[in-house]
């Protein structure tokens, strides 16, 4: 009791600093290290083909000629059109669950809503063969081509075969929707109550208060939602080969088969033999990976500003 | 600034004790200053604290009480940004010199904290042995530890409340209960010293008499640093009082002597309620 | 106005609605005792089952949680512990755009870095791919759980004279661990149904494996070459192998959502 020996080392301190940070680091160096690797990988076709691989449109693997063009096309085709679907209906769900919903009803539906995020890519992909394929095909595709005349226009030209742009982009906005709809969903409820009572006390309706002063104030917020389902979908894979056609072509029609970037990935790899064709597929691995940064540094940059606005 | 004390006569507590031999200062500060990034919230501030007394810091909120407090036991280098310079010895030995291993520090000065802490993954028992477990090198056996517990809840006068259900979850427990433990936890590593840093400020007033009544007992046995805002809690438990502003130790005095004819002005002015 | 919200919350349901009634009808029809049991038949035979598959994916599993989980926890300790530090900042990003990246993308790399230099695909390349996949997921859960344990809780531990490290793991991170297990679980829901980053790695196997170093089969990867083989037989299977993929993805969110959450905070505040 008396003597006060305060001496001693925390060598547990330092080995669990260590360990958290270089557990931290690791997650730096695994973007870096994967970057590396797929632009090594993709470096052969990348010297052989120069921008020419950007965009030529053709692809042949037995002449070893290789032109990522139509799968560009497509990959930014079949996310616009999910973008398009996706997120009026996605912004629809936020602001019922976020204003209008009864509170009884608001966790069934969001639990609902976020379950489409949970079902696999795979599966999605299996319904679109064997039920939105078929249906697009003998119901959709005529009604639109032969009921509303608009078999003429370039976007619904063409026979309807079935897997199609049209189907990749409808499972893509399937898929996408709850990523948008939650994000849009946060960044409403942190609207601060001020920004709705002001305009409520300036007389406005509830729906006027939505469109005038909360839709505004968390606009960007909803543009980070929005970029990040695109960043989603310019990625999904499995459900988009599933049900797209895998046809390198560009065609102005939805109802034409096409491909994406990710879906000649996964479609040709098992059957790529030469180490050109290989790295043509890695080649378009990179120009995946080098858009999906962008698109999400962009979206992750749009809802922490709005995040950081909220708590200010 | 104060730093030398004439002996104490004549408090209460001083009173009870008027054979024993002088007390020592057991915590000597000396040029202490506490700073968060650039901003110096403890100014120079040189201050014993008497062995087995109660001394009690106060102050308007934001006066660097509770900062010099948490430099006793250097809990305020916990904090991001924090600096400490000067002295502060415990036992005459200086706990900011290099080598020292503030968790050595903190297993000999107990401290509770405003609001009450239990972990509330433990139970009762496992939150009174927490740090009794953490401080020994090997695991104590499950009698001593149980023997420690009910050492250590008697002496926070809870050991009848809860002896029952000693592996219940402490989150069970009422405020003043939780607040309780936390002083029965901080005993049971049979500290030197005890900082209790506004430990009644979210307790109701039965849960505060209780405490009160706790920390005036443990007097003698431990040496007992309170931060407290209100005035007359500092005046019902403390030995002596030492009132801060704005970072600078103003007057420190033996506590009936500080509320009835304070040294400087700015005391007067405080415990009078011109202001804080 | 209202009304057009209300539709576009039904339409958003419907395709939930639709696939799980079509999984349910056409899965259970051909579910039965052997397609857990049984290994594949060849084209023509009918019958059979997924057994290899199963335990691929449950090895998987395995592979990924014994890497990721203690990388993504560690990471989100660090991420917890250094709020404004500037590396964290850093990290903190990088671990929202690592998990943003296509899990295709991810299984290249696998590829490259861990099957190529060997000639082989294998079990051990295909947990790591889906580990790289978990890691941001678990410490970014990891982190958002430690950030709700009071600071008062962390500063009572250390000022009991606990070390940091036994502060952080035994007070600090138990206390946040129901919350960092449903983030666990909801990592793994999640890449318990990746099939792309499997096709460069696991790559698939007709025949029973539990080698690390050998391919192996996973219930994604052999529903994707069911489904898009022209045989009935193998149609059906791709089903009732879907709804068993549903069933344990749906079990693994729905125990994530009811882990209960801890007992934070004072009891009387």
């Amino acid at each position: 009791m008396a003597s006060t020996q305060l001496h001693g080392a925390s060598v547990g301190d330092r080995i669990y600093r260590f360990t958290t940070t270089a557990f931290a680091l690791s997650i730096p160096l695994l973007l870096v290290l994967l970057a590396i690797e797929v632009v090594v990988a993709a470096w052969p076709a990348l010297k052989a083909f120069h921008l020419g691989f950007l965009t030529s449109s053709e692809w042949d693997a037995v002449n070893g000629v290789f032109g990522a063009a139509p799968a560009i096309y497509g990959t930014l085709v079949s996310s616009l059109l999910a973008l398009l679907i996706a997120t009026p209906l996605a912004i629809g769900v936020a602001i019922f669950l976020s204003e209008f919903a009864p509170p009884w009803l608001r966790q069934p539906v969001a639990f609902l809503v976020d379950l489409l995020a949970a079902i696999p890519s795979v599966v999605y992909g299996l319904w679109g063969i064997f039920v939105l394929v078929p249906f697009l095909r003998e119901h959709v595709m005529p009604f639109l081509a032969d009921r509303l005349h608009l078999g003429d226009t370039p976007l619904f030209s063409g026979p309807a075969y079935g897997p199609s742009m049209l189907a990749a982009g409808l499972i893509l906005a399937i898929m996408v929707l709850p990523y948008i709809s939650s994000v849009t969903r946060e960044v409403l409820m942190a609207v601060p109550r001020s920004q709705r009572e002001a305009a409520l006390a300036l007389g406005a309706t509830r729906w006027e208060m939505i469109w005038g002063a909360v839709l505004p104030y968390a606009s960007s917020g909803v543009m980070g939602g929005v970029i990040l389902g695109l960043g989603r979908a310019l990625g999904e894979t499995m459900a988009v080969t599933m049900v797209i056609g895998n046809r390198h072509e560009i065609s102005s029609s939805l109802f034409a088969p096409g491909y994406t970037m990710a879906s000649v990935i996964a479609n040709e790899f098992s059957e790529a033999t030469n180490d050109m064709h290989l790295s043509a597929l890695m080649a378009v691995g990179a120009v995946l990976l080098a858009i999906t940064l962008v698109v999400n540094i962009i979206a992750r940059w749009l809802v922490w500003r709005v995040e950081r606005r909220g708590q200010a | 600034m104060a730093t030398t004390e004439p002996q104490v006569r004549a408090t209460d507590a001083a009173a009870t004790a008027v054979a024993a031999p002088a007390p020592t200062a057991l915590v000597s500060v000396r040029a202490l200053d506490a700073f968060f990034g650039p901003t110096r919230a403890v100014r120079d501030v040189s201050l014993d604290f008497l062995e087995g007394q109660v001394t009690a810091i106060i102050g308007p909120s934001g006066c660097g009480k509770s900062t010099l407090l948490r430099c006793l036991n250097r809990m305020h280098e916990t904090v991001v940004t924090a600096r400490v310079e000067g002295e502060v010895r415990l036992d005459g030995k200086d706990i900011y010199d290099r080598g020292v291993n503030p968790i050595e520090v903190r297993r000999r000065i107990g401290m509770v904290f405003q609001r009450p802490t239990p972990v509330p993954t433990m139970s009762i028992r496992d939150n009174v042995t927490a740090g009794f477990r953490a401080a020994g090198s090997g695991a104590p056996s499950r009698t001593e530890q149980h023997e420690i517990a009910e050492w250590a809840l008697r002496r926070a006068a809870l050991w009848d409340e809860v002896k029952d259900r000693l592996n219940d979850s402490a989150m069970a427990l009422s405020g003043g209960q939780q607040q309780r433990l936390c002083i029965a936890r901080a005993l049971a590593t049979r500290p030197r010293v005890l900082l209790l840093d506004e430990p009644t400020a979210s307790l109701d007033p039965l849960s505060t008499q209780k405490i009160e009544e706790l920390v005036y007992e443990l007097r003698g046995d431990v040496t007992v640093v309170i931060v407290t805002h209100n005035m007359q809690q500092a005046a019902r438990v403390s030995d002596r009082t030492a009132f801060m502003l704005m970072g600078d130790l103003v007057e420190v005095a033996p506590t009936s002597r500080m509320f009835t004819s304070p040294a400087d002005e700015r005391t007067e002015a405080y415990i009078t309620g011109r202001f804080g | 106005m209202i009304a057009l919200t209300v539709l576009a919350a039904l339409l958003a349901t419907l395709p939930l609605v639709l696939i799980l009634g079509l999984l349910l009808k056409q899965g259970a029809s051909s579910l039965n005792w052997a397609f857990f049991t049984a290994m594949p038949k060849p084209v023509g035979e009918s019958g059979g089952g997924m057994a290899n598959a199963l335990a691929g994916t449950m090895m998987l599993i395995a592979i990924a949680s014994a890497i990721g989980l203690p990388v993504g926890i560690g990471a989100g300790m660090y991420l917890a512990e250094h709020r404004g530090g500037r590396l964290a900042s850093v990290v903190r990003f990088l671990s929202d755009v690592l998990n943003g990246l296509p899990s295709i993308v991810v299984g290249i790399f696998a590829w490259q870095f861990l099957v190529r230099p060997v000639k082989h695909f294998s079990a051990l390349a295909g947990g790591i791919a889906l580990a790289v996949m978990m890691i941001p997921l678990v410490a970014r859960a990891t982190e958002e759980m430690i950030r709700l344990v009071p600071n008062s809780l962390r500063e009572a531990a250390l000022a009991l004279g606990y070390p940091r490290w036994r502060t952080s793991l035994t007070v600090v991170l138990r206390t946040a661990l129901p919350g960092i297990v449903t983030g666990a679980l909801v990592a793994v829901a999640r890449i318990a149904g990746e099939t792309a980053p499997l096709l460069f790695t696991a790559f698939g196997n007709q025949f029973w494996s539990t080698s690390l170093t050998q391919p192996i089969s996973a219930l994604p990867l052999q529903i994707f070459s069911y489904a898009i083989s022209p045989y009935e037989e193998w149609h059906s299977l791709a089903w009732a192998g879907a709804l068993v993929l549903l069933a344990l993805v749906l079990v693994i969110s729905l125990i994530a959502r009811f882990v209960t959450r801890s007992r934070f905070g004072h009891g009387h505040d």
